[in-house]
């Protein structure tokens, strides 16, 4: 299911965009440890394109999308 | 050689719908436009409902006759350009010769950048293979050495497809095809094609020129051109804007219009807002095209020729002109439209005239100026002529802002 989410982000130099943190709806937030990928995609799962995020949050990978200037996520129901 | 894509995303609207709606993926979908109004008809349809013969164009009552389950979807236009510019995003990385046809179709020109047509297969296969990862949605290309070709080629496989039309092979795709496969060749060309017993493409290619000229007139030159693969037409740069060839809009109103009376009010509102149009980029038209739509949904199209103009009165007044002498309302009217062509930029030196009244034509001027800016400042109902009170609801609609998404022709 496709869910928005609020993100702290940065801009480097270059100036690229690295998200740095997400933060769930419910209040809870997580550090992201390493933002392996880039690349434009869509995600059929949750319904959406974007530049896609591929993340690893605590071990685990998670695709993170940029959708113009919202983030969202494929949130596990 | 010119090596040319054309490449088409295959039910956009419906595709654009189906990625965000992950739950009627599996269910014959249309987008739909005033889904609850009685004029709502579909806009586009994805591959399950095509498969129920479900018609663009088409009312949602007949569609629903045919497929009681087809779920119908509002349009979302933000949408759509988005998509539009994604996908001019990954054709640029393979050209800059990129021709917008619509809002879903374009030409990619690969002349000088692949030497063969294997290479400018692969480059469609790529093409083909990003769109359906990048976007989620689907596209066929038609490559071939014009632009007519490849659009054929583009409609031959889909979805998701490619198809290579080559100087070598062409008659064997192409010629085999029915003449209104061919760009431009509406209803009424077909019709008179099909009476003279050409049915194919490939007998309107081997068809004497000098028929088709005397039957066709300038027109002719280019089903000739067109049939033959002979069309030279370059793809035009990305960012190349041209004059646009035309400004319309046309609506189907609350209730039918019965009389004279009726159609100029609706007139008058459709015209103001293309006329607001035009002047907002500047431009004057030399000709007004209407529309005209009955209950039994034959359409009727008249245009004339005017001294170029942007003055509302002067266009106005010519389509009012042309409804009078050319519709008796025996039937009602269901649809109305308005269509200025034939511009020419508005700051271009005029020749006066001292057959017309120039200095009330200059005030008629400042006035439409005057209240463009009051309607972008207020809306489009702040100011508006009496005759629009004479019927509130006919006239109660503001087609500038709305959305409308206008057919496009090869030549405008
Ligand atoms: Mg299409």
């Amino acid at each position: 299911m496709k869910q928005y989410i609020s993100v702290t982000a940065k801009f480097d130099e270059d100036g690229n965009l690295l998200p740095l943190k997400i933060h769930w709806n419910d209040g809870r937030s997580f550090e992201i440890d390493r933002v392996t990928d880039i690349r434009y995609a869509a995600s059929l799962k949750a319904g959406g394109m974007g530049l896609r995020y591929t993340c690893r949050i605590m071990g685990v990978k998670r695709y993170l999308f940029l959708e113009d200037n919202r983030w969202f996520v494929d949130a596990k129901t | 050689m010119r090596y040319i894509l054309h490449s088409d995303c295959n039910g956009f609207f419906a595709s654009v719908e189906c990625l965000h709606n992950p739950e009627i993926r599996n269910k014959p979908v249309a987008v739909c436009g005033d889904t609850d109004m009685r004029h709502g008809i579909i806009l586009a349809k994805n591959e399950i409902a095509k498969k129920f013969n479900i018609k663009t164009g088409e009312a949602i009552w007949q569609a629903k006759e045919k497929c009681p389950e087809l779920v119908t979807v509002k349009p979302h236009f933000d949408r759509y350009v988005r998509f539009s510019k994604e996908a001019t995003r990954i054709y640029s990385d393979y050209s800059d010769r990129i021709e917008p046809f619509g809002i879903d179709e374009s030409w990619i020109d690969l002349t000088g950048c692949v030497k063969s047509f294997e290479e400018a297969e692969a480059v469609a296969e790529e093409i083909r293979k990003r769109i359906k990862y990048e976007l989620g949605i689907t596209v066929s290309i038609g490559v071939s050495f014009n632009k007519i070709f490849a659009k054929l080629g583009s409609d031959y496989k889909k979805p998701d497809a490619v198809t290579v039309i080559t100087d070598k092979n062409y008659k064997s795709i192409v010629w085999g095809l029915p003449v209104e496969d061919l760009l431009n060749v509406g209803r009424s060309t077909k019709k008179k094609l099909n009476s003279m017993g050409v049915f194919t493409i490939g007998e309107l290619a081997s068809f004497p020129y000098p028929m088709l000229k005397a039957n066709f007139g300038k027109w002719g030159d280019m089903l000739y051109t067109f049939s033959r693969g002979l069309d030279m037409s370059p793809v035009k740069a990305l960012g190349f804007v041209n004059l646009p060839k035309s400004i319309g809009n046309s609506t189907t109103t609350h209730r039918d219009l019965v009389n004279f009376e009726d159609a100029k009010i609706v007139m008058n509102v459709i015209s103001d807002s293309v006329c607001r149009r035009m002047r907002e980029q500047s431009l004057c038209a030399g000709c007004v095209t209407v529309y005209l739509r009955d209950t039994t949904l034959t359409t009727i199209t008249r245009q004339c020729k005017i001294h170029s103009t942007h003055i509302s009165s002067e266009i106005l007044s010519a389509a009012l002109k042309l409804i009078k002498n050319n519709y008796n309302f025996e039937k009602p009217l269901r649809s109305i439209g308005i269509s200025l062509s034939d511009f020419k930029p508005d700051y271009e030196p005029e020749q006066l005239s001292i057959l017309r009244d120039e200095k009330s034509r200059k005030r008629q001027d400042s006035l439409d100026q005057s209240v463009d800016i009051l309607k972008k400042r207020f809306g489009s109902f702040c100011v508006r002529p009496a005759i629009l009170l004479s019927d509130r609801k006919l006239a109660g609609f503001s087609p500038k802002e709305e959305h409308t998404v206008h057919p496009v022709g090869y030549f405008g």
